[in-house]
């Protein structure tokens, strides 16, 4: 059975307390209705719930900042390949920051190092058919790492083939057309699916330029900033009372935003 | 069916042994019942997941761990072979049968103050429990303050026993106040700052002290740190539902709402609020508010907007029966911050009565705040909206943060 | 080895909306009651703490708080001639899990069925007759008129404390509402929402039309409410993190803002969480459910009798665990018999994106059920005859968020990636208005449910199997539907407007709604339900099923309200049984 209030990336979580008594400012006050409230000790959640709503003191379930600086799961070459991959599908140009500089390879690099990495949350038992429906949606036994070792491994061996040169040596327009070609599956890499490793780079792109800037990507709220999107100040009582006007205050993420200083 | 179940919940009181109930004694059993909710002696009496008054909950005073004892009528391990006028001693005198010394955090200081017949009651309604069997260490502070017979000092200066008078110029429903909060209310062992020596300094009584981590604020009658905006009804709601249209009870005092106040009749917390505004007023006036446009406000309005205003509103009025007024609300301007900064950093949650269940809490976002910005909001809170109140540093933050932020409560 | 507990007078399985109401009002009489909910327990400052609940990533894309499929997932394939594949990651519909079930994560948009949708069968017979009915039809009469549902509507809504305008109090049509709707005794519990600047856009444009539009019933609440039940809640902020996400603040009408504190007080009453229940079990003859049976999180098995037994496992999960315990008939698609599975619908989406120049929509500034709509093309409002189809369709402008991960939209031919994507983002954002049509889906012979021949679920048992395909009806109407919301989009001052058709075959990869319905359906007649009207099983009188599996077919309406409704309506019919157990009603 999966843990529930399970961590996103993955990591072990920060603030997760056994039930041991504990003696440094315990209070006087601690449980007193002469309930059977029972908290496991192994987790947070409680079992059995009964009389008295469960509350312990630090609770929450963050996801653990990704730090960025290295790879835990690209090889230098691959995170190579990615970075000029990826700085192609969003540029880098007079709107601002690109993929690439908006952290979107480490974004990518620690994603795959947690449970979306392996698919864990997702149904991978088989048989695995070969031939679903477009209906069927992901049928692949595949999971994103391996999507990512063989699929740029793929990319690597067919621009060496056909260009002679890695994909990181390739120009701009040389790698857009090739980009545009995987996109379609107008080319055939070898052993691997052209549309396979296109959508996996190009989803998870996306989401590394849009998410909290505490997964690695979206560096300085890039994406937010590039569409206005405010981020999570989760109060716009006020925008609704004045509709059709600017929204002027800077986005925020979950770790705050320059003017919360103290970082 | 309601009653039915109410009816069978009161058979153990008198079929238990220990005591022989006979029937004259029921008045009394069901009086001292009432006066042990006044006492909140389960509070202290009972460990986490342990039998009601069993005993075995360690209190951290600044002279180390004292841990309560059983008060079921246990022959070996409780006060079952205790008589009334052992019972009158320990809670008149402090002293046990034999002689020994209690410690004040036994609040005995207080419990002096009460009548030698209500204290015959809460002995009838004690003998009424079940025997429990738990043996409690009674002996766990250091040297030298393990040395009971050193309480022959303290007591001489700072104890003053004798049963409440009370104050013919007052009026009944003051006096009773008085009775109620000078004696088994023992608020003061809370609300009064303690000296070097762990006793109340009677000269500051009610004005706020720093307990277990949080702030209990002053509840005298002062305008700018008291009671003073809060009308007697106010008091009432309180102390019956932990809520009023400004204020929702957690942390300590959510404990003391739910187990001992909001089970007392109205009469009596209308005597207590009463007391409590007649008293008069004391505290420290207040400072002038920190201009907005300092670093430290500028900082905590940026965070106030971004993560406190959605519940508390941006204008600091907080939503009726959900999230505390931070505007006008003296809690906030009290001279110690500790209540709330460290509500910050763990958590709350607020009080649960039956007429309201829900007990909202405050998020913990120790997480996601560092010690400075906690500091930045704080000293925001304390100085906005009208509020004035000495900015808080982020060493204040990180030592509070170090004693809370691995606490089990 | 299945260790036997010591019995309880209720079991309810899954503590969602309808499992938590049903258990306060039991427990609340003194009823020994018991929750078994396979998912963890979820309290709102700690799971949707105001610091890690507006994370997209974490819960709109990663679906952290959803059922995870490695514990259970369905197989799909659209006709029974093809085979049915797992559906290995949630999209079309996203099952929710834990304490509080769909109702932490849904949108709160909450509606009452038209009186013409209990009876849509005899209605469109009596005015078109027999030959526009579709082919291949399983639609049914509901066994419940809406006058009779009405004063429980009314009860649902006051316990949510939904935010809206009333339309038709006593039969006084009421400006600003619904017209259309069914007549109500009482106003909403609570005003209705502020809305943004496309809604006053599309309510002008509508009301130019000679259509009648309204805000959008609301469980995101508009003020601070204290409900019969004693619980509060706080007003919404228009956070835009509302569907896919808990709620932060106590506004969002969940188990865990409007029950569960009073619930958790009752003292006969306990929640079990992380115990999956397994099987209802019944006695050797079939004829009454003893208890159930259930794995807790250490794999440990035990068995929990007692005397009733109330499925509130979510409409899907309730019709697999009736499978898996055998209680009523399977449904079988080549014979026409059987019960269990039978009439499986969902929902349609179909409609116009508009763009618009020089506006500031400011789409992140959003509850889960802002939106003006009308329904002056759902259920029979408006004449079918020309166009040989039934059902009809909400019609709403809406906006429920601006989170950028799923929603970047840019005007039609801009390229998915590169530089003129990136203009193309931040050009649209502000400026895209949606105006969609959330239609009903009639029920059909080859529409359903059964259990799969080859794939299991983490514990051994065979998936549930979903044969479902948008048929031509629900194409015709849809696609129609589309087309009105078109012509109001471009009413609205649009520059460039996109009809969205409905998407056909059905696809199981993007998102389209969880409105999952029937499967366990509520009949007059055993044969084509396996429900009676008070939601009762009948083949076995102490089992009750409640939630969207009793639809006979779907409206053009988010299920909840109606699901709450039937809870409450449903909870009659178990008090009557416990006062006189047996069958409720004779076939």
């Amino acid at each position: 059975m999966v843990e529930p209030g399970s961590l996103w990336p993955g990591k072990k979580p920060s603030r997760r307390r056994s039930a041991a008594e504990s003696h440094s400012g315990v209070t006087r006050r601690s449980l007193l209705a002469s309930a059977a409230l029972l908290i496991t000790t192994s987790g947070a959640t409680a079992r059995v719930v009964t009389k008295v709503l469960p509350w312990k003191p630090n609770e929450a379930y963050p996801p653990t900042p990704v730090v960025p600086g290295g790879y835990l799961f690209f090889t230098a070459n691959e995170a190579a390949l990615v970075d000029a991959f990826v700085d192609r599908l969003i540029p880098t140009d007079e709107l601002g920051p690109g993929a690439k500089d908006a952290g979107v390879t480490t974004f990518i690099d620690r994603q795959l190092t947690g449970p979306y990495g392996g698919h864990d949350w997702l149904y991978m038992q088989g048989p695995f058919s070969q031939n679903p429906l477009p209906t069927q949606g992901l049928q692949s036994p595949l999971t994103p790492r391996q999507q990512y070792r063989l699929g740029l491994s793929a990319l690597e061996s067919h621009c060496t083939s056909i260009f002679n040169r890695s994909f990181t040596q390739l120009s701009a327009d040389e790698q857009d057309k090739l980009i545009g070609a995987l996109e379609k599956g107008e080319v055939q890499l070898p052993n691997f699916s052209s549309k396979m490793l296109f959508t996996a780079i190009y989803t998870n792109t996306i989401e590394g330029f849009f998410a909290d800037p505490i997964y690695g990507g979206n560096r300085d709220m890039a994406g937010w900033k590039l569409v206005g999107f405010p981020g999570v100040r989760y109060d716009y009582r006020d925008v609704l009372d004045k509709p059709n006007q600017s929204y002027t205050l800077p986005p925020v993420g979950m770790q705050g935003r320059p003017a919360w200083g103290g970082r | 069916m309601r009653w039915l179940r109410h009816l069978i919940l009161l058979l153990p009181l008198l079929v238990v042994g220990g005591a022989r109930a006979e029937p004259d004694n029921y008045v009394d059993i069901v009086r001292g019942k009432a006066l042990a909710t006044v006492g909140d002696c389960v509070a202290c009496h009972t460990t986490s997941g342990g039998q009601p008054f069993a005993g075995g909950l360690a209190l951290q005073t600044p002279f180390g761990a004292i841990v309560t004892p059983n008060i079921t009528p246990d022959a070996t391990t409780g006060i079952g072979s205790w008589s009334a006028d052992d019972f009158a001693r320990a809670m008149h005198e402090g002293r046990r049968p034999g002689g020994t010394y209690l410690y004040p955090a036994f609040p005995y200081p207080y419990y002096t103050r009460v009548t030698r017949k209500d204290l015959d009651a809460i002995y009838a309604y004690l003998r009424t429990l079940p025997p429990v069997e738990n043996r409690v260490n009674r002996n766990t502070l250091p040297f030298p303050f393990n040395i009971r017979l050193s309480m022959i000092g303290w007591n001489m200066l700072f104890f003053t026993p004798g049963e409440f008078k009370a104050d013919p110029k007052r009026s009944d429903e003051f006096n009773r106040g008085a009775y109620l909060v000078e004696g088994l209310g023992h608020c003061g062992a809370c609300h009064t700052p303690f000296n070097s020596f762990g006793a109340s300094q009677n000269d500051k009584y009610l004005q706020g002290n720093r307990i277990d981590n949080w702030t209990a604020p002053n509840i005298t009658n002062d305008m700018q740190a008291g009671l003073g905006k809060w009308s007697v009804d106010n008091v009432v709601q309180y102390l019956k539902t932990g809520q009023t249209r400004f204020s929702l009870a957690s942390g300590p005092m959510k404990d003391v709402i739910e187990n001992s106040t909001s089970k007392m009749p109205d009469t009596d917390l209308k005597a207590i609020a009463a007391y409590l505004k007649e008293r008069g007023a004391a505290g420290s006036p207040a400072p002038a508010p920190l201009p907005a446009s300092d670093p430290r406000m500028q900082m905590g309005e940026a965070i106030f907007v971004d993560t406190c205003s959605a519940c508390h509103m941006r204008s600091g009025a907080g939503v009726e029966h959900m999230f505390p007024k931070l505007a006008g609300n003296v809690i906030t301007t009290q001279n110690d911050p500790a209540s709330l900064i460290r509500i910050i950093i763990t958590g709350g949650r607020a009080t649960a009565t039956d007429s309201f269940p829900t007990s909202p809490s405050m998020p913990s976002l120790g997480y996601r705040l560092n010690d400075s910005q906690i500091a930045a909001v704080v000293t925001y809170v304390r100085n906005s909206w009208g509020n004035a109140a000495a900015p808080v540093s982020a060493e204040t933050v990180k030592d509070l943060r170090a004693r809370v932020a691995g606490a089990g409560d | 080895m299945v260790r036997r507990l010591p019995r309880k007078d209720v079991v309810i399985v899954g503590l969602g909306w309808t499992g938590s109401i049903l258990a306060y009002e039991l427990a609340h009489t003194g009823l020994d009651v018991v929750a078994i909910e396979r998912g963890p327990w979820r309290d709102t400052a700690v799971d949707f703490n105001i610091g890690t609940a507006a994370d997209e990533l974490r819960y709109a894309v990663r679906q952290d708080i959803f059922l995870r499929p490695t514990q259970e997932t369905l197989t799909m394939r659209n006709n029974p001639s093809q085979t049915a594949l797992p559906i290995r990651k949630w999209g079309s519909f996203l099952p929710g899990n834990g304490v509080g079930g769909a109702g932490v994560h849904w949108n709160g948009q909450t509606w009452r069925f038209l009186p013409d949708d209990f009876r849509i069968r005899s209605h469109m017979i009596e005015r078109y007759g027999e030959g526009i009915m579709p082919e291949g039809n399983h639609i049914q009469d509901w066994p419940v008129s809406y006058d009779e549902l009405e004063p429980y509507y009314d009860k649902f809504e006051r316990v949510a404390g939904i935010s809206g305008r009333a339309g038709n109090i006593k039969g006084e049509i009421q400006p600003g509402g619904n017209r259309f709707e069914g007549a109500r005794e009482n106003e909403y519990p609570t005003p209705a929402m502020k809305q943004g600047y496309q809604q006053e856009l599309f309510t002008k444009a509508a009301a130019n039309m000679g259509l009648h539009p309204f805000p959008r019933p609301s469980a995101n609440i508009s003020t601070a409410y204290t409900n019969p039940y004693g619980c509060s809640m706080a007003p919404c902020t228009y956070c835009g993190f509302c569907e896919w996400f808990g709620c932060a603040n106590y506004s969002k009408a969940s188990p865990q803002t409007c029950v569960l504190p009073a619930l958790i007080r009752e003292p006969t009453f306990e929640a079990r969480t992380e115990c999956e229940v397994t099987k209802v079990n019944l006695t050797v003859d079939g004829k009454m459910a003893t208890g159930v049976t259930y794995v807790d999180a250490n794999g440990e098995e035990w068995e929990q009798p007692a005397d009733l037994v109330l499925v509130c496992a979510y409409g899907l999960f309730n019709v697999r665990l009736l499978l898996l315990s055998g209680i009523g008939k399977p449904y079988d698609p080549a014979s026409d018999e059987g019960v269990v599975g039978r009439n499986y619908a969902y929902q349609t989406g179909s409609g116009s994106t508009a763009f618009f120049e020089d506006v500031k929509f400011n789409p992140f500034a959003a509850a889960g059920s802002t939106g003006v709509a009308l329904d002056d093309f759902n259920s029979d409002n408006f004449d079918h005859g020309p166009h040989g189809f039934v059902g009809g369709a909400s019609i709403t402008c809406a906006h429920t968020n601006g989170r950028p991960i799923r929603y970047h939209p840019t005007l039609p031919g801009t390229p998915a990636w590169g530089s003129a994507w990136k203009k193309g983002v931040r050009d649209a954002y502000q400026r895209v208005a949606n105006v969609g049509a959330q239609g009903s889906v009639m029920s059909y012979r080859n529409n359903y449910l059964d259990l799969d021949p080859t794939y299991k679920d983490a514990l051994g048992r065979p998936l549930m199997r979903m044969t479902f395909d948008y048929q031509p009806n629900e194409q015709k109407m849809a696609n129609w539907m589309a087309e009105r919301c078109n012509e109001i989009a471009k009413a609205m001052g649009a520059k460039v407007t996109q009809v969205n058709r409905l998407g056909v075959p059905w696809n199981v990869v993007p998102y389209q709604t969880t409105h999952n319905t029937g499967g366990t359906v509520m009949s007059s007649d055993p044969k084509t339900g396996v429900l009676n009207r008070y939601l009762q099983s009948w083949d076995v009188p102490n089992v009750f099923v409640m939630g969207a599996s009793a639809f006979p077919q779907n409206a053009g309406y988010n299920p909840t309200g109606t699901v709450g409704a039937l809870t409450y309506w449903g909870l009659d019919g178990i008090f009557n049984y416990l006062k006189s157990p047996g069958a409720l009603v004779q076939p």
